[in-house]
């Protein structure tokens, strides 16, 4: 449903996110996982469609965010990361501006528009001004309005940020009940939200996508683990094969960046196994182009999350 | 055409809910009113002509203050980002903020023909100058809030796009005393882009093809850097 592919964005002479990639299958709820800073937002709003990037592609239900882009707005509900909402309305007419804008009219928009006030428990600030909402009001309102044309996709940034404990828990419950009629892609900070709510997660941080796993894969992952990256000329798999076989090797993943052959081995932190691994290849019959260990280690990013809540969940 | 009449209609409502709207419409009127009774029991003429000339120049003061929300809040506060995300054309949220600013303006001019109304009441008023007088009003008003509408796309500081309305306002109304510093055809240039060239003769009820295609142009020409500028946003 969404597709994803070598995304690079530059402010100025500034790379902020370079070749991300991941897919998210339908009706699955993506967790996009990353520190402050990480390029979390920057990535979503290149998905919605707000501003384009600077190299690669993105799909939503196949049509290309750039040079299909209303197509692609059509099919997404957005929810930004601060929740920007018009003030001086109120919130039964400002689901209702937004309804029409993403083309739902007459009978379905008043229907729709009562729906999503029923989802996001709203109905009791139907007719308040925006402006006069809490917090947690507005965030309903910033859902409802994403949801309101009943998109394929929904792309939220953050939406706990700033709830308290009790909120949190409630946004959690609802957008797990939007999983599987919507295809979800949620960022955040915070490790346990993605334990909570996500079928699978994308680590990301400086820009770079660190891991995509299963949350609880990741969990056992992020327990000390130490990246080596490593440039290797040969078939792929027979290569694979021959990483796997040295001692210390928990994971190995390849990948093709400009037509350089690369692998990423994981191993337990702690363990230097650079001089095995390219041992290993040169027996192998292999030519060694490049080995390094990869700035961050999963542990290391892990430390930057947020991992603890003050919630019982 | 259909999203450009929701906007409008939404950033309408936008005016009237704010005192901004009901403080310019008050200032406008009293203003226009006092310079009105003053030249109508002075001159005891039935004219609008020295009204529409008094006219123009508030409406210098009083469009930047009518324009400069409309984009420049929508970047303050971040709204623009679910607009430009919405499946909605740059050109239509363009639009859909003009022509607000358009039904703002005529509602204004549309209050000013009380004066019209007691012009016939104690004289008989020539119909044709005070038409022509209106459309050439309207159209100085409407290129006054395009040029508005696009400084305010430029900053997301209402204050700034305000002063930078009016600066650019108050140098093309200038343009033309500045003709005799040049040269002979950069002077015809200038003289042509000059607003009061164009502007002096709409009181009088006379509008020329030349001065209706510069309004327009100038309209159509700020539309277009408008979206432009929408654009080169997303691209930042
Ligand atoms: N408009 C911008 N101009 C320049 N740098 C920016 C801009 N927006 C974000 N950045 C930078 O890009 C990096 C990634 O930001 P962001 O995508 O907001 O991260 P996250 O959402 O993961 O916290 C940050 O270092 C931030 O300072
Ligand atoms: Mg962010």
């Amino acid at each position: 449903m969404i597709q994803v592919d070598k995304l690079t964005k530059y402010y100025g002479e500034r790379a902020v996110i370079t070749n991300i990639s991941f897919d998210v299958r339908t009706g699955e709820i993506l967790g996009f996982l990353g520190p402050n800073g990480a390029g979390k937002t920057t990535t979503m709003r290149i998905l919605a469609g707000f501003m384009p990037a600077s190299g690669g592609t993105a799909k939503i239900a196949g049509y290309d965010v750039l040079r299909q882009s209303l197509e692609a707005r059509r099919n997404i509900g957005y929810l930004p990361e601060n929740v920007p909402l018009y003030p001086d309305i109120t919130v039964a007419s400002y689901l209702d501006l937004m309804a029409k804008l993403r083309g739902v009219s007459g009978k379905r928009k008043a229907a729709r528009v009562a729906e999503v006030m029923e989802i996001c428990r709203i109905r009791d600030v139907a007719d308040k001004l925006i402006g006069k909402l809490s917090k947690g009001y507005r965030q309903r309102v910033g859902l409802a309005q994403a949801l309101v044309h009943d998109p394929k996709v929904l792309i939220l940034d953050e939406p706990t940020v700033g709830l308290d404990p009790k909120q949190i828990i409630e946004t959690r419950q609802a957008i797990k009940r939007l999983g599987g009629d919507h295809t979800i892609i949620l960022s955040t900070h915070i490790l346990p939200e993605v334990s909570m709510t996500c079928s699978r997660v994308v680590i990301i941080n400086e820009g770079k996508v660190a891991a995509v796993d299963t949350p609880e894969q990741l969990t056992r992952r992020l327990q000390g683990t130490e990246r080596i990256e490593l440039e290797v000329r040969g078939s792929n798999g027979s290569i694979v094969n021959c990483l796997r076989a040295v001692q210390g090797v928990l994971r190995v993943d390849t990948s093709d960046v400009d037509g350089r052959q690369l692998f990423l081995v994981e191993c337990a932190s702690g363990a230097d196994i650079r001089a095995q691994l390219s041992a290993a290849i040169v027996h192998g019959g292999f030519d060694l182009l490049h080995l390094s260990s990869v700035g961050m280690s999963l542990e290391e990013i892990f430390l930057k999350l947020t991992t603890k809540e003050d919630i019982a969940a | 055409m259909r999203n450009v009449l929701t906007l409008t209609e939404k950033e309408l409502r936008t005016y009237f809910v704010s005192p901004l709207a009901y403080v310019v419409i008050a200032a406008f009127l009293v203003v226009t009113g006092v310079f009105f009774a003053g030249i109508f029991i002075g001159s005891h003429q039935a004219t609008m002509e020295y009204t529409f000339q008094n006219m123009s120049v508030i409406l210098l003061l009083v469009s930047p203050m009518l324009a400069m929300r409309l984009l420049s809040e929508e970047q303050r506060s971040g709204t623009i980002e679910l607009l430009l995300t919405s499946p909605v054309r740059d050109i239509e949220v363009v639009l859909g903020k003009f022509f607000a600013s358009l039904v703002f303006l005529v509602t204004m001019l549309g209050l000013t023909l009380y004066y019209v109304l007691l012009l016939t009441r104690f004289g008989s008023p020539e119909a044709g100058p005070i038409l022509s007088g209106y459309l050439g009003i309207f159209l100085l008003g409407a290129a006054f809030l395009a040029i508005g509408l696009f400084t305010s796309s430029l900053t997301s500081n209402q204050v700034v796009a305000a002063f930078l309305t009016i600066a650019i306002l108050l140098v093309l109304w200038v343009l033309d005393a500045l003709t005799s510093m040049f040269g002979s055809s950069a002077s015809a240039v200038l003289s042509y882009l000059s607003l009061s060239k164009h502007i002096s003769d709409l009181p009088k009820g006379l509008i020329d093809t030349k001065d209706l295609i510069y309004f327009l142009s100038l309209i159509v020409a700020c539309i277009f850097l408008t979206t432009r500028s929408l654009e080169a946003r997303r691209w930042r």
